[in-house]
């Protein structure tokens, strides 16, 4: 699904922050991104997403070369992978509903064919009371639900999460990371970028650990 | 997706937030913002500055058309003067010029100015109650021509001259050229004028779209990630800043139609005063006529469009920087 080879990543002249990176992300897989603060998780993530493009190496993304992409085909790869920024990234202007529907009125879909689909997703998160609120009253919890559930609505095969669980308690952290184990169990690979070893530790799950710009692998 | 979530139902659950028995919501909100202060900005600039380049280009319009019809007008008259060479001018000498005259064609009237006329002329410079009966009082016969006429003015002065002494023919050809040369620099003038005004109404619409786009950055972000095709998104920004860019434009452009409509009631009901009636004289006719409606119309449609490719261009450059 996602192959790296010999990527490397600098910004500007500066030195690299990323080195060598080389490693597979299956299809149904479950694997923690981890490392130190400012190891480069957040790099590798928008590598991972499409947002940055590496200074060398070769990336594969559901068996394209990311490199030779022109705008539709990215957007295309995009529409095959959800993210969960850790600042959320809600559209303050539309309502909890809207911003959850928001992949499927991009491609063009009609209300009609989704709307139930997007409010079973947001009763199932436990934001069937919230879908009029808009995001400046909703709490950090919430706002983290239906960031998620933006990600996941509209089926990805890959969800790359960025500290999901930061914003939240311990308990709603594991509840969340119950839903992604579920959204796995329904075919999404999953990849979490997390610091948080303690709740890593409750998951059985390949992590790959980056560290001096060098990535880890444990499985 | 939809069968796991049914059976796990984890967040649900433990949230205590239970499916509600409410109707389901609507996607109501667009995907730009309405509301936004740069956008209110945006509306205020276009409407100012469709305002002020509408009556540029108004006034460009109404010089144009009075200096080509004040032309027009001054070009179908030929004034004839018949100096005293020996004491005064008899109405003999004046009847027997307009007989000569009269002989020509082209010509739709002829009138003499009696001696008391001709006097009146003078009461400007002479002041009144003067006897001119004393002085050697020039006479003055207006010949108007038909419209398109080809009289030959030439042969008219030949023909005068030969009969009548002391009389001189004025076709106004030397004064209407300098009125001209005046007419087209004030022309180019206000050309340069409505250019500037444009370029500075182009420009200033500009950077107040992309000012306001600024403030859309996230939206772009986030309908990128998501897999928005660019054009998609540069779909949505365009369609919202046209109509902003419309909507100031319909604002400044009615104001600037109303304000020119408004001039000639405003005028008759004014009418008596020697101002308006002098301005009339001077300047002619200060209705702007169809076709200046519609270059105001055009430019509201032109600067709506600036607006709109101004924010297609900026979407696109936040989506290369993103």
């Amino acid at each position: 699904m996602v192959r790296f080879e010999n990527v490397g990543l600098r910004y500007g002249m500066g030195q690299e922050i990323l080195r060598d990176l080389t490693f597979r992300i299956e299809p149904n897989s479950f694997q923690f991104l981890t490392g130190p603060s400012g190891a480069g998780k957040t790099s590798l993530l928008k590598l991972l997403f499409l947002s940055l493009k590496p200074t060398r190496g070769l990336i594969t993304l559901f068996g394209r070369d990311t490199s030779t992409l022109n705008g539709d085909g990215l957007s295309a790869l995009r529409r095959r992978i959800g993210i969960v920024f850790q600042d959320f990234r809600l559209l303050d202007h539309m309502t909890t509903y809207e911003n959850v529907a928001l992949p499927f009125r991009i491609m063009g879909r009609d209300e009609r064919s989704y709307r139930n689909e997007v409010v079973e997703l947001l009763r199932w998160v436990g934001l069937g009371d919230r879908m009029w609120a808009l995001p400046p009253v909703l709490s950090g919890g919430e706002k983290q639900r239906a960031a998620i559930a933006r990600a996941v609505v509209a089926r990805p095969q890959l969800l790359l999460a960025d500290e999901p669980t930061g914003n939240v308690d311990p308990s709603l952290g594991q509840r969340l990371l119950h839903l992604f184990q579920e959204l796995n169990k329904s075919g999404t690979s999953i990849v979490i970028a997390t610091h948080d070893i303690a709740l890593m530790d409750q998951f059985d799950a390949r992590r790959l650990v980056l560290h001096g710009g060098r990535l880890h692998l444990y499985d | 997706m939809a069968p796991a979530r049914k059976t796990a139902a984890p967040i649900a659950q433990d949230t205590q937030h239970r499916a509600v028995e409410a109707p389901l919501p609507k996607m109501e909100s667009p995907i730009v913002p309405h509301q936004s202060i740069g956008g209110r900005a945006l509306v205020a600039v276009v409407a100012i500055m469709t305002f002020l380049a509408a009556l540029t280009t108004g006034a460009v319009m109404l010089v144009r058309m009075n200096a080509a019809d004040w032309q027009a007008e001054v070009l179908r008259e030929v004034t004839i003067q018949i100096r005293p060479v020996d004491g005064k001018v008899t109405d003999k000498t004046v009847d027997e010029a307009v007989g000569i005259v009269r002989g020509f064609e082209g010509i739709s009237e002829v009138r003499p100015y009696s001696q008391a006329e001709s006097g009146q002329l003078l009461e400007p410079w002479l002041g009144s109650g003067l006897s001119l009966d004393e002085l050697p009082v020039p006479r003055v016969i207006v010949v108007k021509l038909d419209t398109g006429s080809a009289l030959d003015v030439p042969a008219l002065r030949k023909a005068l001259t030969e009969k009548v002494p002391g009389i001189s023919v004025d076709d106004h050809r030397g004064w209407i050229d300098r009125m001209r040369a005046i007419a087209d620099f004030v022309m180019i003038g206000g050309i340069v004028v409505l250019g500037l005004v444009i370029a500075a109404t182009i420009l200033s619409v500009n950077f107040a779209t992309r000012g306001a786009m600024a403030a859309n950055r996230p939206v772009i972000e986030v309908l990128h990630f998501i897999g928005a095709q660019d054009r998609f998104i540069a779909g949505q920004f365009q369609r919202h800043f046209l109509w902003l860019g419309l909507k100031g434009g319909l604002i400044g452009g009615a104001a600037a139609i109303l304000l020119f409509a408004l001039i000639r009631p405003v005028e008759a009901m004014i009418r008596g005063n020697a101002g308006p009636e002098q301005f009339a004289a001077l300047f002619g006719s200060i209705s702007l006529g169809f076709n200046g409606y519609l270059m105001i119309l055009a430019q509201i449609v032109v600067i709506a469009a600036v607006a709109s490719e101004a924010s297609r261009r900026t979407v696109n450059q936040t989506i290369a920087s993103i």
